[in-house]
Formats: structure tokens, sequence, C-alpha cells
């Protein structure tokens, strides 16, 4: 079937089959991959995207439901080569290591702080509980989420 | 953020460059902050296939035949694989840590006449997609005939039924440390004897990235090209050669970005094998990569053990000996040999104590369940024994945990410390960070606030854990590490380690190395690494040696690099060698800075003009260097502290303050060091609370997703207060290993603060997880008056 999204500003249209996820239009069609799978159940959030502005994990949802809407990938987030806030303090606070859930770590961060613009830090742990890190116990990822919304952590 | 640094030996300097000691940005994040990391499955070559397995339904099975017409009847499925096709391909197979002479467990790529674990791989499918793939699959048809299942190891030693026809009585190997009889003396007259059953859960290293790799066989030249997810590419290359039959330097192994392996991807497992051997059979590239549920199914699980564990102390709380009775379940089919590590857990027992008498043994036992992999201290079943028994002694001879420990912890004066069990200890501050993690949790208020809170029926706990760990391996593979530095013709600086980034920070640590080493500016010096066609052998991510080993091969090569620096700037200057020093990205004499040449000028020289060198020195500016370990290992060690609350009611563990006080030396990276020690640790809280590979007792594994295996998430998690005590240990720079510390602290800290917590009930803590259900149990059984 033909579906159409515009991702990262861009249209993608491609032919692809009923059943295949948004995550897999975006690695295996649109040649962006920066968003990972890490677990098919929806646990884990590396596969995190912004889907008409707010994160969807992209295991979940048929390419063909996004069919006609915005979506906003890691690749997409910087502008004019400049990191966006979230990515440039995820640096400033090491908030990654191996870097395999950081895409959907940092994607998840941009929609909690635009639901949450100065969010506690109960607030930045309850919002990102969806995804999984391995490597850095969490703790700078919380400090460089507070540390983008402006608070001193 | 909370960070404390004690400097004990003020005469021997921290790492104290300009970028080493500094919490310098890493260069790995550019590409992995954008999503343009290279990850095993991002690659793509052309014409590539895509592999799947079948894998056994049963813990154990006879193979009666397999039905494949139907799945290769499939449009788009290239080949349907079986033992027969794969397995007799196999040349050598054994892994370098390990050695061809040791008594392996046999692992047939595929199974051959026999599943031994629920996963256990007994078809490869390729076809020109993994759907294709997988809805193949599900058509090869194979008729198993089910057999008894040795699930449990602990009774594997009595049962008639074998994992492997080859190890009666399921035992893979054992060893044990200084006879039995010595050290019983000292039980049999000693005042008081503590002692008790531990049992630990299996629970696995669940990297976010699961295996995975692209192989590329080329037919006209006769060279593999192997793109993986692994911590060691040179030991895949390495194994591939043996395995294959293929010279070592056709084959080529690139690794830019590993998504965490944490042990699990240090050496190349059977369904890897699988895709080296099928490579050449077929037209394209071949992908293999695992999904969550194979991962959590068939790529390994550690930590399952159990052990008897006595202490005995003088009427003052001296421990006088100690003895471990250890038993590990290894699965069908562990990777690497299982017995080395489980006698570690023995010989470390004593841990960082004065124990004169100490003995153990410790056995490693198959079962038909999945195999035992490594896993961030692998030996760290160690630290849970010995430290829960200490604080459950305290208990019993009614000695404050901390006083105990205190009595018994070695001093800076006892070293070099030569334990019961053979290791000399030196280089290491256990009673310094005992004492340095106490002070900054605030012990004596914490017992007062603990005290007031039980008054209104709140529990709260307090546990430490102190341990002393092998890291730097320097023995066979390990003990060599190699660099080269070139100084390209502009004046860049490359450098080429074995490395490649797996979450380790590797990249970051080697610029900020020769930064320093050469004096020259960071964003001035890149790295290569991950890739066998141009790094130096290397034995990769593993025992906690990369940053050690890899500042020894730095400096042996940054120092003949300096060396031909100053000879060629020297020359153009018509200055003194002896009269130059290197800084700021030039050579300029001594007390007149502004006599001096850049590093591009000097290479512009070197490369391109050499006949203005002076006579004798070769053209070029670039070294190669290897470091051999100078010591059998490099011992780490730290203290845990933990508080707790727990809710007597639901049995929810809620831990409030976690401190780590380590001394792996001085720091390259603090900011790496501390990433590395919370990572750790929260894998250890995950695995004293939440995590727990499950079998039915049908040998089913239960827990083959996120959904059911249980991983800490930043709502639960607590911060992490770091107190650092650096103590230079004895290679170059005096850095020691801390990758895996945080992991082997952890569990015994949250064990005993829980314990602490529920102290008031009379409940003793043995085994884990320590889930909210276990912690109820606990407290009926208390209740009831029941001991356990």
């Amino acid at each position: 079937m033909d579906v159409s999204i515009t991702v990262n500003h861009q249209t993608q249209h491609h032919d692809v089959e009923a059943r295949t996820l948004l995550v897999q239009f975006l690695r295996e069609h649109c040649l962006l991959t920066g968003t990972k799978v890490g677990c098919d159940t929806s646990s884990c959030g590396a596969c995190t995207v912004l889907v008409d502005g707010e994160s969807v994990k992209s295991c979940t949802m048929l390419a063909a439901q996004a069919d006609g809407r915005r979506v906003t990938t890691i690749e997409g987030l910087a502008t004019d080569g400049e990191l966006h806030p979230v990515q440039q303090s995820f640096q400033a606070n090491h908030a990654l290591q191996c870097g395999f859930c950081t895409a959907g770590m940092v994607l998840a961060t941009v929609s909690l702080l635009e639901e949450i613009p100065n969010p506690t830090e109960r607030d930045v742990r309850l919002g990102l509980e969806g995804n999984l890190c391995r490597c850095t116990g969490y703790h700078n990822i919380v400090q460089a989420v507070l540390a983008a919304a402006g608070q001193q952590p | 953020m909370p960070t404390d640094v004690q400097r004990l030996d003020a005469s021997s300097p921290s790492a104290a460059g300009r970028y080493a000691g500094a919490r310098v940005n890493r260069v790995e994040d550019a590409r992995l902050l954008t999503g343009s990391g290279t990850f095993v499955d991002d690659v793509s070559r052309p014409g590539m296939l895509h592999a799947c397995f079948v894998r056994s339904p049963f813990a154990r099975a006879r193979i009666e035949a397999i039905e494949t017409n139907e799945a290769l009847a499939v449009p788009g499925v290239h080949a349907v694989l079986l033992a027969a096709d794969l397995n007799p391909d196999v040349r050598e197979q054994w892994h370098t840590s390990i050695g061809p002479d040791v008594p392996e467990v046999p692992r047939p790529p595929l199974a051959d006449d026999e599943v031994r674990f629920v996963g256990d791989p007994v078809a490869l499918i390729v076809a020109q997609s993994r759907y294709i793939a997988e809805d193949a699959a599900e058509l090869v048809v194979v008729d198993y005939e089910a057999l008894h299942a040795v699930v449990d190891y602990a009774a594997a030693e009595t049962d008639d039924v074998s994992v492997h026809a080859t190890i009666p009585g399921n035992v893979v190997g054992q060893m044990a440390g200084p006879p039995i009889a010595e050290v019983d003396a000292v039980f049999a007259t000693a005042a008081h004897v503590v002692r008790e059953t531990f049992r630990q859960h299996a629970y696995a290293p669940v990297p976010m990235e699961t295996r995975g790799l692209v192989v590329e066989w080329s037919a006209a030249s006769g060279e593999m090209t192997i793109w993986a997810s692994t911590q060691v590419p040179h030991e895949v290359r390495l194994f591939c050669s043996r395995l294959l039959g293929l010279p070592e330097h056709r084959i080529r192994v690139v690794m830019r970005d590993t998504g965490g392996g944490f042990g699990q991807k240090v050496l190349v497992q059977r369904e890897e094998m699988c895709l080296m051997l099928a490579a050449r059979k077929l037209p394209g590239a071949i992908k293999w990569i695992e999904d969550r549920s194979e991962n959590l199914m068939a790529a390994g699980q550690s930590r399952h053990e159990h052990a008897v564990a006595r202490l005995a102390f003088d009427d003052e709380g001296t421990v006088l000996a100690a003895a471990l009775d250890h038993a590990q379940d290894v699965g069908a089919y562990p990777t690497p040999w299982p017995v080395g590590t489980a006698a570690a857990v023995g010989m470390l027992f004593p841990g960082p104590y004065r124990i004169p008498r100490a003995t153990f043994r410790s056995k490693a036992v198959a079962s038909n369940t999945v195999g035992r992999t490594a896993y961030r201290g692998p030996w760290q079943f160690e630290s849970v024994a010995r430290e829960v028994l200490l604080d459950i002694a305290a208990r019993q001879l009614g000695i404050d945990p901390v006083e105990l420990r205190r009595r018994n912890l070695l001093r800076r004066d006892n070293l070099p410390y030569r334990s019961a069990t053979g290791f000399v200890y030196d280089h290491v501050t256990p009673l310094e960070t005992f004492d340095h993690a106490i002070e900054m949790l605030d012990y004596e208020t914490f017992r007062r606030e603990q005290a007031e809170a039980r008054a209104e029926d709140r529990y709260l706990g307090v546990g430490t854990c102190t341990f002393i760990e092998p890291t730097t391996p320097g023995y066979g593979v390990y003990g060599t590490e190699g660099a080269t530095i070139r100084i390209e013709p502009s004046g860049m600086v490359n450098v080429y380690v074995a490395g490649g980034s797996s979450g380790n920070s590797i990249e970051t640590t080697v610029v900020q190395l020769v930064a320093d080493a050469l004096g020259v500016d960071i964003d001035d010096v890149a790295t290569i690494q991950g890739d066998t066609a141009v790094t130096p052998f290397g034995a990769g991510a593993c025992g906690s040696r990369s940053a050690s080993m890899t500042a020894g091969a730095v400096a042996e090569t940054a120092s003949v690099l300096r060396d031909r620096i100053v000879e060629i700037a020297a020359h153009r200057l018509e200055a003194a060698v002896e009269d130059l020093e290197l800084g700021g990205g030039r050579a300029s004499v001594r007390g007149t800075p502004s006599k001096g040449i850049t590093y591009g000028e000097l290479a512009r020289v070197a490369y391109l003009s050499p006949y203005e060198l002076p006579p004798g020195t070769p053209a070029g500016l670039e070294a190669s260097g290897r470091y051999t370990a100078a010591t059998p290992q490099v011992w780490t060690n730290a203290t845990h502290v933990c508080t707790c609350e727990v809710d007597a009611t639901t049995g929810l563990v809620r831990l409030l303050r976690y401190i780590v006080s380590e001394d792996c030396g001085p720091m390259i990276n603090p900011a790496v060091v501390e990433g590395q020690i919370a990572g750790g640790t929260v894998q250890g809280i995950g695995g004293a609370l939440y995590e727990h590979l499950v079998y039915d007792e049908d040998g089913n594994p239960v827990t083959t997703t996120l959904v059911d295996y249980l991983l800490p998430t930043a709502a639960e998690v607590p911060v992490i207060e770091y107190g650092h005590v650096e103590t230079p240990g004895p290679g170059p720079g005096g850095h020691k290993g801390v990758g895996e510390g945080g992991a082997i602290g952890a569990p015994p800290a949250v064990i005993n603060a829980v314990a602490d917590a529920l102290a008031p009930f009379g409940v003793t803590i043995t085994d884990q997880p320590l889930s909210p259900s276990r912690i109820v149990a606990l407290l009926d059984e208390a209740r009831r008056g029941d001991p356990r």
C-alpha cells in the first residue's frame, strides 16, 4: 500500500506491505537508521520518534497509521548543524554511553519538556519510565533533562 | 553532582595532564546523539540476505527428522541450513582466552542429534528479507522426541541424565583451595561460627542492542568481512580464522558502535559461528540480528549459583577463617569455559579482609537451560556470600556491622597482603573507601533516623559491601595492548588502537591520553578503532582492562614518537635535543617559547620534504608500540553503602541513598568513571531487586520479553553519590579498571540494607531477587515464627 509521511520536513512516499511498522518504514524505506529497535514489545523505547510533535514508540504504530502525518526522528532534531538543546545537554552531562537508547531517550525528553516545561526530578523519572537504558544508570540522563529545562540539578 | 575526591598519597600526581583528569566531553557523542552511529543493524550491503533461526521448543529432545521442503518453497528463501550442512565445516573451535587444550563443553553450531535447551538453534533460514525468513521458519517441521530434561542444576549431579554424554554427572569442572582439614580445624575451636546457605537467581547482561552480525564472503579474493556487534573485534577475527580454516589476514572485522555488551559479547557464540559457516555457501552478505526474545532465551544467563558460606570468629569479632562450598549453573553451552570463573568466586570469597585461613570448593554444573556467559564481574557471588554473611554474623555476635568490618578490613600497613587463597593484594585501600563511604552517609545520624522511623512503624535499613576485584588481567591474550600514533602530513593526529565503542568511552579516553602525551589540542586528535584491518591486535573490552592497558600502549608509543619529533625539531631549530619541550602543538626551546616549530611544519618536512630531515632520521612521523602488563592483575577496591525503606505491608523496597567510594587510581575522566560506576551499580540493583531469568519446572523460559524480565527504569533507581579515593596502581599512569565493580558491589549492599530494615522482624535474607512477594513471604514466615 502507498504510505506518505512527512519525515524531518521531507515527504517520504513508499509502497509498503500493510504490516509494515513505522520503525521499519523509517529504517528500511527512508534509510533513517538512527531510530533503533530494542525489544519488539514496546517496552524499551529505543524506537521513540515524534509524530505530530508527540513521542510515540514507532514499533507500536503501523506506517499506515502515520500516513499524512509529520514525523521527527533523531536525524531531524538538529537545525542547521546546531544540536537541539536536549542533545547538547545529553553531551554536557555524559547522559549516554553506548548510544543505542539515546535517540529514543532524546526524543522522549523533547516530548516530555514540551508537555512539562519545568519538570521536577520526579516528573523526569516518571516521564522517562518507558525508555530503558542499560549503561548509564539513568542518573546523568535525569540531570541532562533537568539542565535542558534550564534547571540547575 | 555529589562527588568527593580523596588523594591519599599526595606525592603521587593524579592524572595530571591538560586533559587527563578532566571531565572532557566525549568524542563518541557527536554521532550517537544525531543518529549517525553505525550499529550492526545499520549496515547494509548490496544484495544482502537476512537470516533467522529455527529454535528448539523443548529443554531436551531427540531430533528425529527435519522437513524443510515447504520452507524452501517460499519465494525469496535462499537456503534452509541444518547441522549436517554447517557443522562438518568446523575446523577448530576454541576461544583465544581459553586455549585449545582445555576440555570444553562441545558446541555444535546447530543442534544435531539432540536439543539441549529451549532456544537451541536447529536450522538457519536465509532469505531476501527477515520477514520472509521468519515466515519460512514457521514452515520448517522438526520431529522431536521429548526427553527428560535436567532443569535444576542443583540436582543435576544425581540425575541419571547427562546434558552432554561426554560429561556424566553433569559436573563440567571443579576446583578447590587449600586443604579443608586445616581450615576446619580453626572452625572446630573458634568461639563463634556463622554459617549460611545463599542462593542467587539467574539474571543476564541484557544489552539494549541484541547480538548480531553481517558476514560477507568474497569468493574471488578469498576474503571475509564481518560487521559485528562485539566487545572483541580481533577475537572475532581470530576465532573465525580458526573456525573456517581461513588465513587470519583474509578476514576483516569491523565494529564501529556496539550497543552495550557487559560480557555477553566477549566471545563468539554458536549463532555467530553459523553465520560465519553459512557465508561461503551464499551469493551475498548475510545479516542476522537477534530479536529480544532470542536474546533472553539464547544469549546466555549469568549469576545462577549457590553456596554454603562459613566464617569463624574469636570473641572480639576477629575473623579467623573462611570457607565456601559453591556450585554454579552453567547451562547447556557455557561460553567461555566456566570453571575458572567459578573458582574465582571461591578465591575471592575472603575479600579485602585479614583472614588467616580460608578455602573453597567451586563446581560448574551443566543443565538443560541456556548457557552461562560472562557478565560484568563474573565472580560477583563472592561478595554476596561474604558481605551478607558478615551482616548476619554482626547480628549474631551483637557487634555493629560497621565496627565488625573496621576490625577486619585490610589496612595500608598490611600491604602487600597475601590472601589465604593465594592472591597478593597491593595498592589498595579497603579501609579508606569504607570509612569514606560511611562518613559520606553520616552513619550515626542514619541510625538515629532509623530508630525514630521504627518508632513510627517505618522500616529503614542500611547495608554495605566492601570488595576487591581483579582488573586488567596481565596474562595470556590480555597481557598486551598496542597503539599506533600518526601525525599526518598536515600535523593532525590519528591514534589507532583495537578498542571500538561499546559504551566504555574508550575513544574519548584515548584521545585525552594522546593529546596530553604529545602536547596537542584535543580537537587535533582523532582515533580509529574497531577495524581489524588497520588497528593493532588487542584483546578487547573485557576484564576492566581498556583504560589501563590502552594508557600503557599510548605511553609506550608516544614516547617513541616524541623522541622523533624532538630529533627533527632540534635539527630544524639548531637547538640541543635536551633543550626542547613539547606543548601547544609545537616543539620549542625551553625558556624561549618564541623559538619553536609546529607539528604541522615538522610533519610537512617528515612526509613531503624528507631530504630536509636530519641525516639518518627516517621519513614520516608515526610510531607503533605495545605495552605488556606489569602485574598479573591490577586490584581495584570499593565500598558501596545503600539505605532503603521497606514497606512491611506490601514488601516494596525503596532505595533512599546510594554511595560508592571506589579507588580506581588516578581518573582519566571522572565523568566516564562515574558513568561506569553508576551503570554497573544499577545493573546490580536490578539483579538484587527486579531482574530474574525464570524457567518453569519443565525448562521453559518464562521471561522472554522485557515485559516479563524487569530491567530497572529511571523511576526506581536512586541517585548515586560518588566518593573517589585515588591511589596509583602499578601500571603506567597508575590507572586501575573500573568497568565491572558497580555490578559486584551493589547486590550485597542492597540485600544488607533490606535485611537491616527487616531486622526487627527477625528476618534473615539468603535468596534473591528481593521482590515484594518474597519480602512479604519472609515477613509472614517470621510472624508465624518459622525461621525462613
